[in-house]
């Protein structure tokens, strides 16, 4: 049963397609997974067995009519409970959408089902994806597989736990300052956070509208390279999407020999655990053995991205969070005056880390506060982006650590936001850049825990980011770990 | 920075927020050493920097105006709180036409 849940999107569409599993075995095995593991894990704020199974059936159903053969035919994915699934209640967390069940399918998603995915269930997120454990989650902490004691990162981190524990074989994320990419490093997934533009967001409910980007999570490279293929892509219900080149899934096999790899020195600084540094260091010195160049290079606006990120997002999320006033959905409470139902609902419905952040967007965005706050952050935003430029210009990728530390303990951090805020200090960068970026295994810390190696590209070209980050995987092992879950039942 | 309690009351209600006071005394904390964290912005020079908006040279997108299927109004209903008629139904919002 494990092993079936255990295999990557590539072997199962291998033995999907020579019949010798059924899409419908493969989804019951790993419907299996999750309730044997889920009590534990907390990966799932709604499993949807019947959904499951029946797309499943229809998979087997039109293999066998002879149908043409679709890139995700017959594959159970997560989705984050972030993203709108026809059907299922899409909570972002938050009881303030506690029984909301949208009426569409985000295009991402609508994307990944006409190519024939299997969906499993929505996943647990800190609330509206604002966090960096899913301790902020109104419903339940999700634990990391590695380490029940200790959180799977965020704010995607259901999807993270979940595709670590076998319980899916890959599923969506959504990115604003490295919600998938820092689940994914805690997890010991793969995660890729695509160039803004690149996917649409039409369904994903928005937090920070110039930063989100929905992204995917699998355990390996060709896996995230095969999700995103079949997500990308022009929507006309996305203002901001853009038609960018083609992902070509078999393009990324091909070797880093005369690559330059950018060291961004800046991403080495203290507070950074050795295990991480010295793990990063070590999957530099592969990639050189493997024929890349590595090259130092300077971002030199990098401490200035995390007190720029906690202006610019909040403000944003100010903005859009506004829309949650009891009037269309979700609860409504009072009922009384009109502005007074307004405050009570709100202040009901949203959780602490939630309101602490429309509080802080709302005042950057106030008379008297503005050219101080928000209009510096966003100056600060372009020299960010300069950085990159300059360093991308010299470089093919860049290569850091994607968290300073691994997983840390549940509860660590509550108390201490700005503590917690230091868990994004080597993503958020990255996403006021709008760049791609992808986390992939690269080593254990002595604790058993995984360390995630981030690598960065520029705008558009996430072949290249997945180029490097595919010849270091076929160099190395440590995807092939799994956690000891649920092995000595 | 530091955000007085009157100030923190000033921005919930600009974000129609109650709050209690237990979350007034809490935020007034936390956020003013946010924003001291935030501070540390105002050592750079940015004097001509133009600020981004967005990272993508965005342009109006215009389509022909086209009628199209779009959502049914009982599934754009669906989650309402209250309705009556077909309409989304709300407390009075201009006081004194009734």
């Amino acid at each position: 049963m494990s092993d079936l849940a255990y295999l990557s999107i590539h072997e199962a569409q291998d033995l999907l397609r020579s019949k010798e599993i059924s899409a419908v075995e493969l989804t019951q095995a790993v419907l299996e997974r999750i309730y044997a593991l889920d009590n534990a894990v907390k990966a799932y704020l709604t499993v949807a067995p019947d959904m499951a199974l029946a797309q499943a059936a229809a998979a087997d159903e039109a293999r066998a009519k002879g149908a043409p053969e679709l890139p995700l035919l017959g594959i159970p994915l997560a989705i984050k409970d972030i993203l709108s699934l026809e059907g299922l209640p899409t909570t972002c967390g938050s009881r303030i959408l506690e029984n909301y069940v949208p009426p569409y399918s985000a295009t991402a998603v609508e994307r990944l089902q006409a190519a024939g995915a299997v969906m499993l269930g929505k996943t647990n997120t800190d609330e509206f994806a604002m966090g960096s454990s899913t301790e902020n989650s109104a419903y339940f902490t999700t634990r990391n597989p590695w380490d029940l004691a200790r959180v799977p990162g965020g704010s995607s981190g259901g999807s993270a736990a979940a595709v670590a524990a076998g319980m899916a074989l890959g599923a969506l994320g959504s990115d604003t300052g490295g919600s998938v990419r820092q689940p994914a490093a805690l997890c010991g997934v793969v995660g890729l956070k695509p160039t803004y533009g690149r996917v649409s967001r039409w369904g994903l409910v928005a937090f920070a509208s110039s930063l989100d980007q929905i992204g995917p999570l699998a355990r390996t490279v060709p896996d995230v390279a095969l999700l995103l293929a079949a997500m990308t892509g022009y929507d006309e219900r996305d203002a901001t999407s853009v038609e960018a080149p083609a992902i070509d899934p078999a393009a990324l096999t091909a070797d880093v020999r005369g690559l330059r790899i950018g060291v961004p020195r800046e991403y080495f600084v203290e507070g950074i655990q050795p295990e991480v540094e010295a793990a990063v260091r070590a999957a530099v010195d592969t990639l050189v053995a493997l024929g890349a160049e590595a090259v130092d290079v300077s971002l030199p606006h990098t401490d200035y991205a995390l007190p720029a990120y906690y202006l610019i997002a909040p403000a944003e999320a100010s903005a859009n969070l506004a829309r949650f006033d009891g009037m269309r959905y979700g609860p409504r409470v009072g009922g009384g005056e009109l502005w007074d139902t307004y405050r009570q609902t709100r202040g009901q419905g949203f959780g602490p880390e939630v309101k602490r952040r429309i509080m802080l967007g709302t005042y950057a965005l106030s008379a008297g506060y503005y050219d101080a706050y928000y209009l510096k952050a966003s100056q600060v935003r372009t020299l960010i982006r300069r950085d990159f430029d300059q360093a991308l210009e010299r470089c093919d990728v860049l290569l850091a650590p994607t968290a300073p530390t691994t997983a840390f303990r549940i509860g660590e951090n509550v108390d201490d936001p700005l503590q917690m805020y230091l868990q994004d200090v080597l993503t958020l960068a990255l996403s006021l850049a709008g760049l791609p970026g992808l986390s992939l295994p690269c080593g254990f810390d002595g604790a058993g825990l995984p360390i995630g190696l981030q690598v960065m590209g520029r705008a558009f070209d996430e072949a290249t980011v997945l180029r490097v980050a595919h010849a270091y995987e076929a160099a190395t092992e440590w995807h092939k770990r799994r956690p000891a879950l649920g092995e000595t039942e | 920075m530091t955000l007085s309690r009157e100030q923190v009351e000033h921005v919930a209600d600009l974000a129609r927020l109650a709050l209690t006071d237990e979350e007034k005394e809490r935020f007034s904390e936390q956020l003013s050493s946010i924003l001291e964290y935030a501070e540390r912005l105002q050592a750079l020079d940015t004097g001509d920097i133009p600020p981004t908006a967005s990272v993508l040279p965005l342009e109006n997108v215009l389509r022909e105006d086209k009628v199209r299927p779009s959502l049914p109004h009982e599934d754009a209903m669906q989650n309402a709180p209250a309705q009556r008629d077909g309409y989304f139904e709300v407390p009075v919002v201009l006081e004194g036409n009734g």
